[in-house]
C-alpha cells in the first residue's frame, strides 16, 4: 500500500485535506467500549491512536484492599472469556509466593480447564473476525453452538458459566465427577468434525483470503520487541510459547506442538488459532485419559478455604505467568506478610498486544483497520483493567 | 541460565560504574540513569534478554519502584528482574520504549497509575484514567472520593440541573464544607484518612 | 482450483446446517436455543446465583448466628448485618438485620464457603428483575429465609451431605455432654462414697 494523498481524475493538484474521525468508543467492530482516534487521508490510515480507560475499575487497587482469595473472582472479570485461565495465572503467582504444592489431579483438572477455555476464546473469536469482516453472524452463530456445550461442563464444574471463581490456591474448589469426564471426552470426539466444518466455510474462503492475506503483517523483530504474545507472535513465526518456555503446571508431560505462521497478515493469525485448537484437542485427550486419581487441594491450604482472611502469605514477591488464549497473562503479587498483597500487577495480554495497532494500520483501509484490531484479540475487561 | 548473584557481577564487570544490589532474587539498580545501558547489555549481549514481559510501578511509602522482568524469547529462558528506585517528590526514571517497543504503553500505565515519569518516552499521556485527572491512584496515600457522599460542588450542580436534592444529604454536605473537609472515601480495613 | 470453489462449498456447509437443523437433536447439528420463558433447561445443581438464608423448620430458627463473617470476607462488600439484643441489652445469637445488595453482589460463592454454621448458601433462583433496583433489590432478612426442604430441592447432593455432617456434629455434641454428664455424676458418687473425708494426713516432720 502507498500513501498517496487522493486525487480526482484531473485534479491531481487539488488540496486534499486529512480527516480525524473517532471509531468508537460506542461501536461494535471495537469489541468493547475502546475508541481509536483515527486521521484519514481518503480512506488510508495516517495515524491510529488507541484511546482505552472507559471501562478502568482499578482493578489492582481493589485487589490491594482484599484478601488473597477476595480477589480471586475479580480476576474472573479481567477477561471475561476466559475466567478459568486468569485464575489459573493468579493462582499460581501465589502458590510460588506462599510455596505451595498443588496436588497432581488438580494440576490435571486446571490444564484441562485451561486448555477447553483456549478452545472457547478461539472459537469465538474466529467468529468475531468474521463479523467485522462482514460475514454476519453466521460463524459467530456456529462459533457459539459448540461454545455453549464447553460453557455448560464449565457450569456443571464450577456453578457459573462465564465467572468461574473455580481455582483455589493449591488446588480447585470441586472435583470433576466420572460423569463430567465422559462429557468431555464426547466433546472431544465431536469437536474436531466440528472444526473441519468451520475449516470448509472459511479456510479456502476466497472473500476471506482476499480480505485477510498481506493485511497487517506484522514482523518477527517488531513482535519480539513489542512484548507482542499468544497466537498473534506465532503468526509472526516466533517460536515462543509459555508452556513450552516455561513448563508449568504439567505440561511437560502432554505432547503438542506449536503452530507458527510464515507471514503475520491477519489470516496467519486466524489460522494459527484453528491449528492451537488442533492441538489443545490433544493436550485434552491425553490429560482426560491420564487424569490421576487423588486429592484435589493441598492438604496446606484446606483450612484456608473457609477463612480466606486467616491465609497471609511470607514477604516476598512473585511473578507468574500463564498462556493464557490472547497471550501472555502475568500476575506480579508482592507480600508484605500481611492479609493483602501490597502491590498486586496483571500484565495484560490485550492490552501489551495493542502496542503495535498503529504500525499494522498505517497505510491501510479503514475497514482494514477494523479486522485488524478484530485479529489482535482484545477483551476491554482485561484491556482496561 | 546464569544464578542471580553470577548476572549482579556479570552486568557490574561489563558495564563499569553501575552498582547493582540484591533484593530476592532481583537486581536492584543503584542509579537510575544507568538503566539504559544495563537494558541494552541484557539485550545485546550474549544473554539475549530480547522480551520485556512486564513493567510496572510500585510504591514503598518513601520511595517509587519500578520493576522490569526480562525474558529471552530466542533461548526461552529468564526472568530477570530489574528494579529501580526514585524518590516520591520528582520521580524520574530513562524511558526503555527506543530499546524496547513493548515498554511504551506499560511506562504509560505506570505514569498514570504512580506518576513516574519516564524520560525519553515518545508519548507519556495518561492512559486509563482521563485527561485532568488529578492525582496518582495507586499510590498508597491516595484518598479516594467517597461516591455515595455529596459535597456542595455536587449539589449545587445537582440544583443547577433542576434536581431536588433531599434535605438530610444536603445538610451532610452543608456540614463538610463547614468543617472544611472533602468527601473521602475509607478504605476496608483502614482507619479515617487524617 | 477454479475460483469460488470455496465460497460455494462453504455455502454447502450452511445449507447443511440449515436442513439439519430440522431434524437432529441439538447435540448432532440441530436447534440448539430453547424458548426461554415457556421452556427451560434443567438447572445445574452447583449452580450459583445470589445468595439466601437457610433455616431448620420455621424461619424463627435460622442457623445464621450473626458472627460477620461472610459480612467481612465478601468481596464487594454486599452483606450487611447487625446483631440481635434482647431486652436486657443481651447479645442474641441471631441477626437482627441481614441485607444483602442484589446490585453489588457478583455471585462468586465465598460467603457459602466461609460460613461456619451452614446458614448462607447460594440460590437458584435468577429471575428476579425488578424496574425499581434501589428499594427492590435490596434484599432483606426475611426476603433471604428459605427452608432446608427449598435446599433440598435445588441442591439434593450438598444438601444431605451436609445434613448428615450437621447431624453427626450434633450427636458428637450430645454424646459428649452425655460423657459430661456421666463423668460429673460418677464424679458426685464418688465423692458421695469417700465420706467422710479421710483426716488430713499430719504434715511431714510435725
Amino acid at each position: 500500500m502507498t500513501e498517496k494523498t487522493f486525487s480526482l481524475h484531473g485534479a491531481g493538484d487539488m488540496d486534499t485535506q486529512t480527516l480525524e474521525i473517532n471509531i468508537g468508543p460506542q461501536h461494535p467492530s471495537t469489541h468493547g467500549v475502546f475508541r481509536m482516534n483515527v486521521v484519514l487521508d481518503g480512506e488510508t490510515i495516517v495515524s491510529l491512536k488507541p484511546v482505552m480507560g472507559y471501562l478502568h475499575r482499578n482493578h489492582e487497587q481493589i485487589a490491594e484492599n482484599m484478601s488473597y482469595t477476595g480477589s480471586m473472582p475479580y480476576t474472573d472479570r479481567l477477561d471475561y472469556f476466559n475466567s478459568m485461565s486468569n485464575n489459573f495465572g493468579y493462582a499460581m503467582a501465589v502458590e510460588k509466593l506462599a510455596n505451595i504444592e498443588v496436588p497432581e489431579r488438580a494440576h490435571y483438572i486446571r490444564i484441562i480447564m485451561a486448555e477447553l477455555t483456549r478452545l472457547v476464546n478461539h472459537v469465538s473469536v474466529i467468529g468475531f473476525l468474521l463479523n467485522d469482516l462482514g460475514a454476519f453472524f453466521t460463524p459467530v452463530l456456529y462459533a457459539f453452538r459448540e461454545r455453549e456445550k464447553i460453557l455448560d461442563i464449565f457450569e456443571e464444574v464450577a456453578g457459573a458459566r462465564m465467572m468461574c471463581n473455580y481455582l483455589r490456591f493449591g488446588g480447585v474448589k470441586y472435583d470433576l465427577s466420572p460423569e463430567v469426564l465422559a462429557r468431555i471426552a464426547g466433546i472431544l470426539k465431536k469437536f474436531p468434525k466440528f472444526l473441519e466444518e468451520f475449516e470448509t466455510l472459511l479456510t479456502k474462503n476466497e472473500i476471506l483470503c482476499m480480505r485477510c492475506q498481506n493485511v497487517g503483517v506484522l514482523p518477527a523483530e517488531l513482535a519480539v520487541s513489542a512484548s507482542v504474545t499468544g497466537p498473534m507472535l506465532r503468526a509472526s513465526g516466533v517460536n515462543y510459547d509459555i508452556r513450552k518456555a516455561d513448563n508449568y503446571s504439567l505440561y511437560e508431560r502432554f505432547k503438542f506442538r506449536v503452530p507458527l505462521g510464515q507471514k503475520g497478515d491477519v489470516y496467519d493469525r486466524y489460522y494459527v488459532r484453528i491449528l492451537e485448537m488442533r492441538e489443545s484437542l490433544k493436550i485434552l485427550e491425553q490429560a482426560v485419559k491420564e487424569i490421576p486419581a487423588g486429592d484435589i487441594m493441598s492438604k496446606k491450604m484446606v483450612p484456608f478455604l473457609k477463612s480466606p482472611r486467616n491465609f497471609k502469605p511470607p514477604v516476598g514477591e512473585a511473578y507468574a505467568r500463564v498462556e493464557a488464549p490472547k497471550g501472555e497473562l502475568g500476575y506480579y503479587v508482592v507480600s508484605d506478610g500481611t492479609a493483602q498483597p501490597w502491590r498486586y500487577h496483571v500484565r495484560a495480554p490485550s492490552f501489551i498486544n495493542l502496542t503495535i495497532l498503529e504500525d499494522l494500520c498505517i497505510g491501510q483501509k479503514v475497514a482494514d483497520a477494523i479486522i485488524i484490531l478484530g485479529s489482535v484479540d482484545i477483551v476491554l475487561g482485561e484491556l482496561d483493567r | 541460565m546464569l544464578s542471580t548473584a553470577d548476572l549482579k557481577t556479570k552486568i557490574e564487570a561489563a558495564i563499569p560504574g553501575t552498582t547493582l544490589k540484591l533484593v530476592r532474587e532481583s537486581l536492584l539498580l543503584e542509579n537510575p540513569n544507568d538503566l539504559l545501558k544495563v537494558a541494552r547489555f541484557l539485550k545485546e549481549s550474549d544473554l539475549g534478554l530480547d522480551y520485556l514481559s512486564s513493567v510496572t510501578g510500585a510504591d514503598y511509602l518513601t520511595y517509587l519502584e519500578s520493576v522490569y522482568h526480562f525474558y529471552s524469547m530466542a533461548q526461552k529462558s529468564g526472568p530477570v528482574v530489574l528494579r529501580v528506585r526514585t524518590d516520591r517528590q520528582n520521580p524520574q526514571i530513562p524511558s526503555l520504549t527506543a530499546l524496547y517497543r513493548g515498554a511504551e504503553f506499560q511506562e504509560r500505565e505506570a505514569y498514570d497509575m504512580y506518576g513516574i515519569v519516564y524520560e525519553g518516552h515518545p508519548d507519556l499521556r495518561r492512559v486509563f484514567m482521563w485527561e485532568g485527572f488529578e492525582g496518582w491512584p495507586m499510590r498508597k496515600d491516595y484518598q479516594q472520593e467517597d461516591s455515595e457522599t455529596l459535597e456542595m460542588a455536587d449539589v449545587a450542580w445537582l440544583e443547577n440541573q433542576g434536581v431536588k436534592v433531599p434535605e438530610p444529604i444536603k445538610a451532610k454536605a452543608e456540614e463538610l464544607e463547614k468543617q472544611g473537609k472533602r468527601a473521602l472515601a475509607q478504605k476496608p480495613g483502614q482507619p479515617e484518612p487524617q | 482450483m477454479i475460483f469460488g470453489t470455496g465460497i460455494l462449498q462453504g455455502l454447502m456447509v450452511t445449507l447443511k446446517n440449515f436442513v439439519t437443523s430440522y431434524f437432529k437433536a441439538p447435540d448432532e447439528g440441530g436447534i440448539f436455543t430453547v424458548e426461554y420463558p415457556e421452556k427451560r433447561l434443567p438447572e445445574k445443581e452447583r449452580f450459583r446465583n445470589f445468595p439466601f438464608l437457610l433455616y431448620d423448620k420455621n424461619p424463627e430458627n435460622l442457623r445464621c448466628v450473626a458472627c460477620d463473617i461472610c459480612a467481612k470476607e465478601c468481596p464487594p462488600k454486599c452483606i450487611y448485618i447487625v446483631r440481635e439484643f434482647d431486652k436486657d441489652g443481651k447479645p442474641l445469637k441471631r441477626p437482627a438485620v441481614f441485607d444483602i445488595d442484589f446490585t453489588v453482589c457478583m455471585n462468586c460463592g465465598i460467603c457459602e464457603e466461609a460460613c461456619p454454621f451452614d446458614a448462607i448458601y447460594m440460590d437458584h433462583e435468577f429471575e428476579i428483575a425488578s424496574a425499581d433496583r434501589h428499594a427492590k433489590l435490596l434484599y432483606h432478612r426475611d426476603d433471604l429465609l428459605k427452608s432446608n426442604e427449598y435446599f433440598h430441592k435445588i441442591r439434593p447432593t450438598d444438601a444431605s451431605a451436609i445434613d448428615a455432617r450437621r447431624r453427626e456434629a450434633e450427636e458428637k455434641k450430645k454424646a459428649a455432654e452425655a460423657a459430661a454428664l456421666a463423668a460429673q455424676k460418677a464424679k458426685e458418687a464418688a465423692a458421695a462414697q469417700a465420706k467422710p473425708p479421710e483426716p488430713p494426713k499430719p504434715a511431714a516432720g510435725a
